[in-house]
């Protein structure tokens, strides 16, 4: 019971920081680092969403970036088509990606192992490619939204308010992993993980349980891409490329994976690396590599799982 | 004229089939054998191409380059083997994936530290450059044709090694049963060391060899990671024949595609829209096929080991 | 005559040119515990699979409770009552005893996709789920993670699955396999008495335990059934005795 407890301390702690820090900056004018914290929510709640299918489930997806895209795509397009109501948008952006996990994940869910990293990393790449060749929506070059969305009683043009609205979000998420985390869904979920064969056994299918988590998992990393076009008031394909889906894993890993903060701890202190040894070098990738190496190599349950110990199952 | 150029497209796509398959072996032998899944493997493209471009430019001539560039990716890889790889072998294969994750990042950055974010360049070869006369009236690339040879040589040169002689006897007794070769007194771990460097060299190979027809820079070797991967799931992990036959569809599929599809679409929505709807979908067309083809077969075409 | 529980009629499954089941026929009757026992390599691992759905048998009926199940999956046979053990332990290893057993009975209930309520304060999980535990001896040992139990308890706690999922037959492959004389005789008292709740069939090595426990005896060599008949009448059978101590009896 001492190890739940600490684990509930320093998710609190982290909660805590999170939401202090950006209203520190408002009270010191300083709006810089409300906008560093916002971007950490979103990437942790896009990390939160990959968690429920890696951290959970163990299905090593290398493609998660396409949900990202997709969520930003959605909020791109929309804002300049359609609506640029958050409460138009975000429905959209969640059943859009619901929609390409359930049809990438029926696929690549009948493989196993490396075969599915390899085809969730190549259905990724496919719609980064067709992004990149779609001139009407910018293309190579991206998609510019000409103005914060809206919010109904909300000035999201302000940081700190925009800010907010991500950090709920977040909560909501991180609310919505535990309960689902400790359910019956949950269990089938992780018993998947650990032992495919042994469930199958008590009687209930893997398949249905996988697609199910990666859907749910799809959904809300395609909700904080759009969250990210946001705050950048930009979408750029980037955020379909190999190179997010590495760095939503590294955030899953690096806090702590199937922790419930662990992507709240990894965005952070993913954020950190960037702008700290970002300042010193424009190689500073090069570091993150050797840390995410050590981290592989040496130290396996991420910061939560240093600072926490190892996770108790009941 | 379109048969001369429809020759030509279906050979490009040979050449891009072989640099693939020159990728794709290495990536399946190091899975096959010792059971790691390695992302690295675009890096090890890379360095291929940049030490043959340095070596090149440093003694102007292209084949101390290509030297250069095989002693220098089997190097890198013996070295990846020995400090990182090792290590991984019992390892699940998040941790492979991010382990090798963060030797891309090591890689490109450090690359980009040697050299700089400009992209180097790589000439062909003066005994090499010019065109050849094909039927049909078309001319060809003597390089590219050099490629597709040198590819096909690769196949032979691989397949012997595996069917005929000791080492490729062991590569075939390490793919089926690992600690059992072990307990019958292989010396494993320079079994792995020498595979791994042989794949090193061969994605180095292919690094250079395309170095001289595309520019020479960091994160040249992603791309060409990926579709390696595609290659591998649609033809096997494990194959070698799948990786060729893979390989081979692959290069085939995109390079006809991309030509075929914008031209079958501008006669029904005219040049400009057909060009840009055709490029689009022939951007996605070879992973259509590889969904279509695991919706049949989940262990691709060629199911080798377990 | 009781009532035919499992009926499997010209089973056959070759993988190559090696015929793992060869024209197997047997039958597993109510309120019996029917053995499978031969030497080594005889097939009886991959007879149970074939049973348990997780090898496609090549040609051949097997029917339970009157109905036939070659088509189907592993989870449904599960959820008909087909209850199984694994020869080597196959458990959720971070999960506890308790949570092991939990699953079995959560997939009883019906459908697994529920996401609200918490299952560990969940009483018509956690209730059933430790009188199953109480059953096999384990409920000391609920909240102990099933990677950190001993080999026996993970016996038993095989049983215990097997048991939640309120079973019509049990497919136990070798559950004496690593045991010492004091768990071995304490798991035979318990499938003893399991027999009672649903017949058994039984692939076993521990003849001591096949004696001990078989009303039938069934005996597989390269994947034929060469003999099949009471305990006494399989020990005075020649072929048998030839199958396992060679020509010179």
């Amino acid at each position: 019971m001492k190890r739940m407890r600490g684990e509930t301390l320093i998710n609190l702690l982290l909660a805590g920081m999170l939401l202090l820090v950006p209203l520190a900056a408002w009270a010191l004018e300083e709006p810089f680092y409300i906008t560093l914290a916002t971007r950490v929510a979103i990437l942790a709640l896009a990390a939160v969403g990959l968690n429920l299918a890696l951290g959970l489930g163990g299905l090593v997806s290398f493609g998660h970036a396409a949900f990202f895209g997709i969520g930003g795509y959605a909020a791109g397009i929309l804002a300049t088509h359609g609506s640029d109501q958050m409460l138009v948008i975000w429905p959209v952006a969640v059943v859009l990606s619901g929609f390409v996990a359930l049809v990438t994940g029926a696929i690549s869910l009948r493989t196993s192992g490396v075969y599915f990293i390899m085809i969730t990393l190549a259905f990724a790449q496919m719609i980064y490619y067709f992004a990149i060749s779609w001139p009407a929506y910018g293309g190579e070059d991206g998609l510019s939204l000409s103005l914060r969305n809206a919010f109904p009683g909300i000035g999201t043009a302000l940081p700190l308010n925009f800010f907010l609205i991500c950090y709920a979000l977040l909560i909501a998420a991180l609310y919505l992993f535990a309960r689902i985390r400790d359910s019956r869904f949950g269990a089938a979920l992780q018993a998947a993980r650990q032992n495919e064969v042994r469930l199958a056994a008590v009687g209930i299918a893997p398949f249905p349980i996988r697609l199910v988590a990666f859907v749910l998992s799809g959904m809300m990393t395609g909700l904080a891409g759009s969250l990210f076009a946001d705050l950048n008031r930009f979408v750029s394909p980037s955020m379909l490329s190999w190179q997010m889906s590495g760095e939503l894993i590294v955030l899953v890993i690096l806090g702590g994976t199937g922790r419930l903060f662990g992507p709240v701890a990894g965005a952070m202190l993913f954020v950190l690396f960037e702008s700290i040894l970002g300042g010193f070098t424009e190689h500073w990738q090069l570091l993150l590599g050797l840390i995410l190496l050590g981290v592989v190599l040496f130290a396996r349950g991420g910061l939560v799982g240093l600072l926490a110990g190892k996770a108790r199952h009941g | 004229m379109q048969t001369a150029l429809l020759i030509e497209q279906i050979l490009n796509g040979l050449q891009f089939g072989v640099m693939l398959f020159l990728m794709a072996a290495g990536l399946t032998l190091i899975f096959g054998v010792m059971g790691v899944i390695n992302l690295a493997h675009g890096s090890l493209y890379m360095l291929g191409a940049f030490a043959c471009a340095a070596v090149a430019a440093a003694t102007g001539s292209f084949w101390l380059g290509l030297v250069a560039s095989l002693a220098a990716a089997a190097a890198a890889g013996a070295i990846v083997e020995l400090l990182v790889i090792r290590r991984l072998y019992d390892r699940d294969h998040l941790d492979q994936v991010l382990a090798t994750f963060a030797l891309i990042l090591i890689f490109s950055e450090g690359t980009r530290w040697l050299f700089g974010s400009f992209p180097l360049y790589l000439d062909i070869p003066p005994l090499l450059s010019g065109a050849v006369d094909l039927p049909g009236g078309a001319r060809y690339q003597l390089y590219r044709l050099a490629i597709i040879v040198v590819g096909i040589a690769v196949a032979i040169g691989l397949y012997l090694l595996i069917a005929k002689t000791r080492l490729g006897m062991r590569i075939r007794a390490g793919e089926s049963d690992r600690e059992m070769i072990a307990a019958l007194g292989v010396d494993i771990r320079t079994l792995y060391t020498i595979v791994f460097a042989l794949g090193a060299a061969l994605a180095g190979l292919a690094g250079a060899m395309v170095g001289a027809l595309q520019s020479v820079q960091v994160g040249m070797g992603e791309p060409v990671l990926i579709l390696a991967f595609v290659v591998i799931v649609i033809g096997g992990i494990g194959s070698i024949k799948g990786a060729l036959v893979g390989a081979a569809l692959v290069g085939l599929v995109d390079t006809l595609g991309r030509f075929l599809l914008p031209l079958s679409f501008s006669f029904f929505l005219g040049p400009s829209q057909g060009a840009t709807v055709g490029a689009a979908l022939a951007s996605m067309l070879i992973y259509v096929v590889m969904a279509l083809i695991l919706a049949f077969r989940p262990r691709g075409l060629f199911q080798a080991s377990t | 005559m009781a009532e035919t529980i499992l009926a499997i009629r010209n089973l056959r499954k070759s993988f190559g040119a090696l015929k793992a089941t060869d024209d197997v026929s047997l039958e597993l009757r109510a309120g019996e515990i029917h053995a499978l026992i031969g030497p080594n390599g005889a097939g009886k691992t991959t007879l149970i699979h074939q049973i348990a759905g997780a090898v496609k048998q090549d040609s051949g009926t097997i029917a339970f409770l009157g109905r036939d199940i070659g088509g189907l999956g592993v989870a449904e046979r599960a959820r008909l009552g087909l209850g199984r053990s694994f020869q080597v332990s196959s458990l959720a290893p971070e999960f506890s005893a308790l949570r092991n057993v939990m699953l079995a009975v959560q997939s009883q209930q019906g459908s697994s996709l529920r996401v609200f309520r918490r299952v560990m304060s969940d009483p018509t999980l956690t209730e059933p789920a430790l009188k199953m535990l109480e059953q096999v001896g384990l409920a000391g040992r609920a909240h102990v993670a099933a990677a950190e139990l001993s080999h026996g308890e993970r016996r038993r706690l095989e049983i215990a699955i097997t048991l939640a999922l309120c079973p019509k037959a049990f497919l136990f492959d070798e559950p004496m396999a690593g045991l010492g004389p004091e768990g071995s005789k304490s798991l035979i008292g318990l499938l003893s008495e399991l027999r009672r709740e649903a017949p058994i069939l039984l692939v076993e090595h521990d003849m001591d335990a096949v004696f001990a426990l078989a009303d039938r005896v069934s005996v597989l060599v390269y994947g034929r059934v060469i003999a099949s008949g009471s305990v006494s009448e399989i020990r005075s059978n020649t072929e048998v005795r030839r199958a396992y101590f060679g020509e010179h009896v």
